[in-house]
This record gives C-alpha cells, sequence and structure tokens, in this order.
C-alpha cells in the first residue's frame, strides 16, 4: 500500500486493475484504492507478472502492507529478487478470488453499478457518476444511490452550512482531518516567509485574446495555463523552491511538478499534480488541467499525481479574491498564490492608464530559502508573463 | 404449542405418512430392496411388514430397473405403488424407466395413462458413505418435464407431502436428505396432507434471501441466526418442490431483499442453483443490489473422510461467509 500522501496512514483496495498472471510495467494502473481523498489510481513501481493478488476488494490495510506479489518477469535493475514484493510481508489472505472479475482495461470506465441502484438512481434523477460504490469491488448499491440522494437534499436545502459529507463515498469528514493535520503540521513546523507583488496581465491578456482568436472554442487556452508555464520556467533558476524538506534536509525535486489546489464540490479540497510542466506546451497543459479538475471531482486521481506534486500553485482568482497568502503543503517547500485580474489605474511613464493587474504572493520554507531568492522568483515570473508568446512551450 | 402436539423424528413422520397412506388407501402398496423384513435401509418403513403384510410391504431383488419398471406397470394398472430406491446413486440404475417412461408415458400415449407413480429415495452426504451413496443428484431429476421432484426437510413436509405426491395422477418422486432421518421435533397429532406445489418463507427477512431446500435448510437457518447476531436480517426461503419450481415465490422474495444466496448440497456446474440463478436474472434483474452468490458442494466425488466430507458440503461458517459478503460487499 503506497503512501498517497503525507498523512496517509491506512487504504482501502477499492478494485484490482490486474489479476494473477497479468504482465505489468512500471507507471501501469493496477489497482483502485479508497483513501480519506477519494478514490486513487495506483501505478505500479516494478515491472513483472503478477503472481498473486494478497489484498482483496474492501479490505483496509496499512500503508506499507503487500498489496500483490510480482514475480520479475522482466529483469530488475538494481536489487533483482527473483519474487519482488511491492512493499513488506503481510497478512496472509485466504479468501479465493472470484472466478471472472472485470479487469480488463476499457471496462474499468464502466461503473459498477447494481441494477436496482441503477434504476433508483434513474426514478431519481441523480448522476451516479458522482458516487463512489460500498459493495463489492466498490460497485454502487442502492443505498449509496439513496444515502447520496438524501444528502443532495439536504445540502440544497441548507444552502450556506454545506454539510461536510460527500456525496461520493470519500468521507470529507476525514479529507477534513487530513487537511488539519497537513496544515497544523505546516504552520507548526515551516517558518514561512510570506512575499507579494503585483502583476501587469495585460500583453498576457491580449496575447491570449490573438491566439483564442484563432482557435474554436473548445481548443482556447486559460490564462491560468500561463500562470502555471510561468512558475515552472521561473522554478528552473530557484530550485530551492521546488522539492521537499524531509528529515531536516531539503531535496530538491529532479521534476517540476506542480500540484494544482483543486476545491471539491461538495467540500474539501485536493492538490493533485500536473507532471513535468517546465517540458509541457500550453496545449498539453489545458489537456492536463481539464482532464485533472474532472478526474478530482469524479474521484479517479493516480496515487503518482497526489504525491509527486513539487510545489503547489493556489489560484483563488474565481472566488473575487485579490491575493491569497497560503500555507505550505508539507513536505513542500513553497507555495504560489494568485488572486483576480481586476482593472486597476496604473502609473507609468509619466502616464496613468487602466491595466489588468493580478497579484501573484509566494509561501516560502525560510528554513531552504530567503526572501531575496523568493523576490527574483516572483519577478521571473512577472517577466515571463510580459513575454507570453515565449511561454507556448514547444 | 398446544397440547396437540407429539414428539417425533422426520424418520418416524415420513413412517406415519406411508402408513396412512396404506390404511387409507387399498391401492397404495411399498415396494423396494429391503424394506419389508429389514425395515428399510434407513428404518423408516420398520414394522409396516408385520402390519399390512407382505402383499403390501414387497421386498424386491437388487435390481432398480426392474422394480421402478414394475412401479411403473402398477401404477399404469391402477395402483397407487410408492417404490423405495435405497439411495439417489443407485436411481441412476432405474434412469431408463423414470425418464424414458415415467416421465413420458402420459405423453406417449397421447393422454391415456397417468402413471401414478411415487418414488422415494434418500439422498445427500454427511454419514460418511463415500462417493457412491452421498450425491446430491435431486437437482438433475428436476430437469425433466413430466415428473414432480419434492425435497421434504421439516417435519411437516416428511408427514404430509406422501399423500399429496399419491394423489397427484403424475409421477413424482420424493428426495429425502439422510442427515434428516434421527431430526427430532414437536409435529401437530393431527398432522396430514401438505400441497406440493409452493416455497415457503422459513423466515422473514430484509436483506437477503438464502434459498435453499431439503439438508441444507437446518444449516441455513442456522446461519441466518449467526447473521442475525451481525445485524444481518436474512430471509430463509424453503423449495419444498424442485420441480416445478415456484419461481413467484423466489421472485417476491428476492425483490423485497434485493441480494440472494442460493445454498444447495448439489455441485455448481449445470445445477439446480444454477437455474434458481437464471430465473431471479429473468425476473428480478433489475431489484438486483448486489452480484447473486451460491454456496454449493466442492466439485469432486464426494470424500470417505470425515473431514474432507465436512470440508467438501456447504456449512453454517460458510453459508454466513457468503451472505455477509453479498450484503456488505466484503469479508
Amino acid at each position: 500500500m503506497p503512501s498517497l500522501g503525507a498523512d496517509m496512514q491506512f487504504g482501502t483496495i477499492v478494485d484490482w486493475r490486474v489479476k494473477p498472471g497479468d504482465a505489468v510495467k512500471r507507471g501501469d494502473v493496477v489497482a483502485l484504492v479508497e483513501t480519506e481523498k477519494g478514490v486513487i489510481e495506483v501505478e505500479i513501481f516494478e515491472s513483472g507478472v503478477v503472481e498473486s493478488l494478497v489484498v482483496q476488494p474492501g479490505q483496509k490495510v496499512a500503508v506499507g502492507a503487500t498489496l500483490a506479489i510480482l514475480n520479475g518477469g522482466a529483469p530488475a535493475p538494481v536489487k533483482a529478487p527473483d519474487r519482488v514484493a511491492i512493499v513488506q510481508p503481510t497478512v496472509p489472505i485466504a479468501a479465493e478470488m472470484p472466478a471472472q472479475r472485470d479487469v480488463t482495461a476499457p471496462e474499468s470506465q464502466r461503473l459498477r453499478v447494481s441494477p436496482l441502484a441503477r434504476k433508483r438512481a434513474e426514478e431519481l434523477g441523480f448522476d451516479l457518476s458522482s458516487l463512489t460504490g460500498s459493495g463489492e469491488g466498490g460497485a454502487i448499491t442502492v443505498g449509496d444511490v439513496e444515502k447520496a440522494s438524501a444528502r443532495a437534499k439536504t445540502a440544497t436545502v441548507s444552502s450556506i452550512a454545506a454539510p461536510v459529507t460527500a456525496a461520493k463515498g470519500l468521507d470529507l469528514g476525514a479529507m477534513r482531518r487530513v487537511i488539519a493535520a497537513a496544515m497544523a503540521r505546516s504552520k507548526r513546523e515551516i517558518p514561512h516567509y510570506y512575499l507579494a507583488t503585483t502583476i501587469d496581465m495585460r500583453k498576457s491578456l491580449e496575447w491570449l485574446a490573438t491566439e483564442n482568436g484563432k482557435r474554436p472554442v473548445t481548443k482556447r487556452l486559460l490564462y491560468s495555463a500561463l500562470l502555471l508555464r510561468a512558475v515552472a520556467l521561473a522554478l528552473r533558476t530557484t530550485p530551492e523552491l521546488n522539492g521537499f524538506y524531509i528529515d531536516d534536509v531539503f531535496k530538491p525535486a529532479e521534476g517540476i511538478h506542480i500540484g494544482v489546489a483543486i476545491s471539491l464540490r461538495q467540500g474539501g479540497l485536493i492538490n493533485p499534480a500536473i507532471h513535468d510542466v517546465d517540458k509541457k506546451n500550453l496545449d498539453e497543459l489545458m489537456g492536463n488541467m481539464l482532464d485533472l479538475v474532472n478526474r478530482a471531482r469524479t474521484g479517479h486521481l493516480r496515487s503518482s499525481e497526489l504525491s509527486d506534486g513539487t510545489i503547489t500553485v493556489t489560484n483563488l482568482g474565481e472566488q473575487g479574491v485579490e491575493s491569497v497568502f497560503g500555507v505550505i503543503y508539507p513536505p513542500q517547500v513553497a507555495l504560489v498564490g494568485f488572486g483576480t485580474i481586476t482593472e486597476r489605474p496604473i502609473a507609468a511613464n509619466g502616464m496613468v492608464g487602466v491595466h489588468s493587474m493580478i497579484d501573484a504572493t509566494l509561501a516560502a520554507d525560510h528554513r531552504v530559502s530567503d526572501g531575496h531568492r523568493g523576490g527574483r522568483f516572483l519577478l521571473a515570473i512577472e517577466r515571463l508573463l510580459q513575454e507570453p508568446e515565449k511561454l507556448y512551450g514547444n | 404449542m398446544t397440547a396437540a402436539t407429539i414428539k417425533t423424528t422426520y424418520r418416524e413422520a415420513m413412517r406415519a405418512a406411508i402408513r396412512e397412506a396404506l390404511v387409507r388407501d387399498e391401492r397404495v402398496f411399498l415396494m423396494g430392496e429391503d424394506v419389508g423384513r429389514y425395515g428399510g435401509c434407513f428404518a423408516v418403513s420398520k414394522g409396516l411388514l408385520d402390519e399390512f403384510g407382505p402383499e403390501r410391504i414387497r421386498d424386491t431383488p437388487l435390481s432398480e430397473s426392474a422394480f421402478v419398471g414394475a412401479g411403473i406397470g402398477a401404477a399404469m394398472g391402477g395402483a397407487r405403488p410408492i417404490v423405495e430406491i435405497m439411495t439417489v446413486n443407485f436411481s441412476l440404475l432405474a434412469l431408463d424407466q423414470i425418464v424414458n417412461n415415467a416421465a413420458t408415458i402420459l405423453h406417449m400415449s397421447g393422454g391415456q395413462f397417468n402413471i401414478p407413480l411415487v418414488i422415494r429415495m434418500t439422498t445427500g452426504a454427511g454419514r460418511q458413505l463415500a462417493a457412491q451413496h452421498s450425491h446430491s443428484l435431486e437437482g438433475w431429476y428436476a430437469h425433466i418435464p413430466g415428473i414432480k421432484v419434492l425435497t421434504p426437510a421439516t417435519l411437516e413436509d416428511a408427514r404430509g407431502m406422501l399423500w399429496s405426491a399419491l394423489e397427484d395422477p403424475d409421477p413424482v418422486l420424493i428426495f429425502e436428505n439422510g442427515l434428516l432421518y434421527n431430526m427430532e421435533g414437536e409435529l401437530a397429532a393431527d398432522a396430514g396432507a401438505v400441497d406440493i406445489s409452493t416455497a415457503a418463507i422459513r423466515r422473514p427477512g430484509k436483506q437477503i434471501s438464502l434459498i435453499t431446500y431439503g439438508g441444507t435448510l437446518f444449516k441455513t437457518l442456522t446461519a441466518a441466526d449467526e447473521l442475525a447476531r451481525e445485524g444481518i436480517d436474512a430471509e430463509v426461503v424453503d423449495l419444498r418442490t424442485l420441480r416445478p419450481l415456484d419461481t413467484a415465490t423466489i421472485i417476491d422474495s428476492v425483490a423485497r431483499t434485493h441480494r440472494a444466496l442460493i445454498i444447495d448440497e448439489g455441485w455448481k456446474s449445470g445445477s439446480i442453483s444454477a437455474e434458481i440463478m437464471a430465473r431471479i436474472m429473468e425476473n428480478a434483474f433489475y431489484d438486483l443490489d448486489a452480484p447473486l452468490a451460491r454456496v454449493c458442494s466442492v466439485e469432486v466425488p464426494m470424500p470417505y473422510p470425515k473431514h474432507l466430507e465436512d470440508a467438501a458440503i456447504p456449512q453454517v461458517p460458510t453459508i454466513v461467509a457468503a451472505a455477509r459478503r453479498v450484503v456488505t460487499g466484503h469479508d
């Protein structure tokens, strides 16, 4: 059971995507695991052939427990024992696998819903895709539908005090506790320093308007993609903001994987990472962002996305917030915040003009970097956004 | 219970039913291997030879095909024979008579000849009688149009099904699970004929239908008690009759509980349990909230050693575990 977040202690196997005898290679999605943060697709670290599945769907095991046994089909790189356990040996499970399980890749997209649950959802006009099931193999049962439907009703009635329980099988109470633990730890351990600057977005927005004018609606770019690109490229020159602080040592990250804070409709927060943002062009990035938001909100994130973020970007512009001073997500060492774009009178070159401005902030770990470096980083972002045509990437 | 009950056993109830039939209808006679002087291989007919004489309690040679055929002929001639076959395994020797003759003659004769024949036989494992005396093949017979297949499990049914079977104008097979003969209990003193066409809800419940019959009924009821202690409210359906299957009662139960587990001492492949699942899928698909499941015998010839035989057939813990899995989605 891999750790899918700094404070994860247990995970529940929701479904296996492989069966004994299947050949797998590093990076394949092998299982769905439910954590307090939702249902996560777990990728495998090693290549080989699945020898047996140790943990059955529905079972909750501790991080570090063996989920399955691999038989090293392909020669393993360094430590090459014949049988590579994913992690450590654990409780033996006697239960036999059902003879026929839904394991083929294309089918994995199909929701597992009991016939009765499907019928009931239709009667209630309830969208099943927002649910995670409690039945066998994560199947949605009629109980899941009725509970979620009842909650949806209470939620719409008592508009503001949105209950911290989700329509999804994901436990928002638990998620709130996880956020609480991570944020408390952050404020307890990390000596934050904060910087803010205001960036002129006029050139970026003009460039976007021209660029989008040539594009069909579905291919249009959002300024938030430009911001991500600017952050990624600025990080190349300030590596001390990109990495992890673990056991009193800063480890710069090799790639630039930006965690994007996504608020969930039912409440709660998740920050899955977009990998190698500095190496992607804006179109790729747009695709990644849309995909991530969709999957985050339907609970289909991959393990590497949840644990790989090397820095977090939070964008509260949509909410009309002008500046956000964030709390660093440990063990990361920096968080970049963007507010909303507002038109402001700006005096420049002896004239007052109306410019579209955005507040960019940095919360960074003073154990690793100083205000001077942080300032250079924000300045680099600002400069990059003045030459938007160069931000597109290859 | 009121004062008007008697303490009895399944064996005694069955004997009382045969005796009543012999008294009530002079066309009734019993024949089979060792039913007379030996009193029946499982002592069901003990004492009947003395009371009714060798004309009506007839010992036969070890020749199932011959004496089942004789029963068919007697039934065609107007008698009401009860033929006892020692175990279901031996009935295979008479398969030609049962399937090709008893089941078809009404049809082949253009409706001229009914075969009002009753064949009783023992079925099931659990008594260390090994692989040639212990199988549960009643599901096979349920495949055959033209015959009825009864599986009395309770004292009431042991006492009451025989007379109804004799009243039926067509061949009826009664399967008595060998483990039930010694079962004791209270039975109404005036117990008599019961219907032989409906299933019975032996225990009402809301969360899962445990569908079973014969020898596994009481294991299933015990399992339902254990499930209740875990907070799972199980309904127990006793099929009573495997052919014709009371589909309406099954579907009605599943439509209320939305889940079903079938418990059958027969093997899974091509079995009555498979037939029940098929009917649920045909009739109650949109009422299901979980995949159907089965607890059946392991697909091996029945082992002789006790621990292996116990492991081969449905037991209370396996029923409880399977039901729990269906209801909760996990072990």
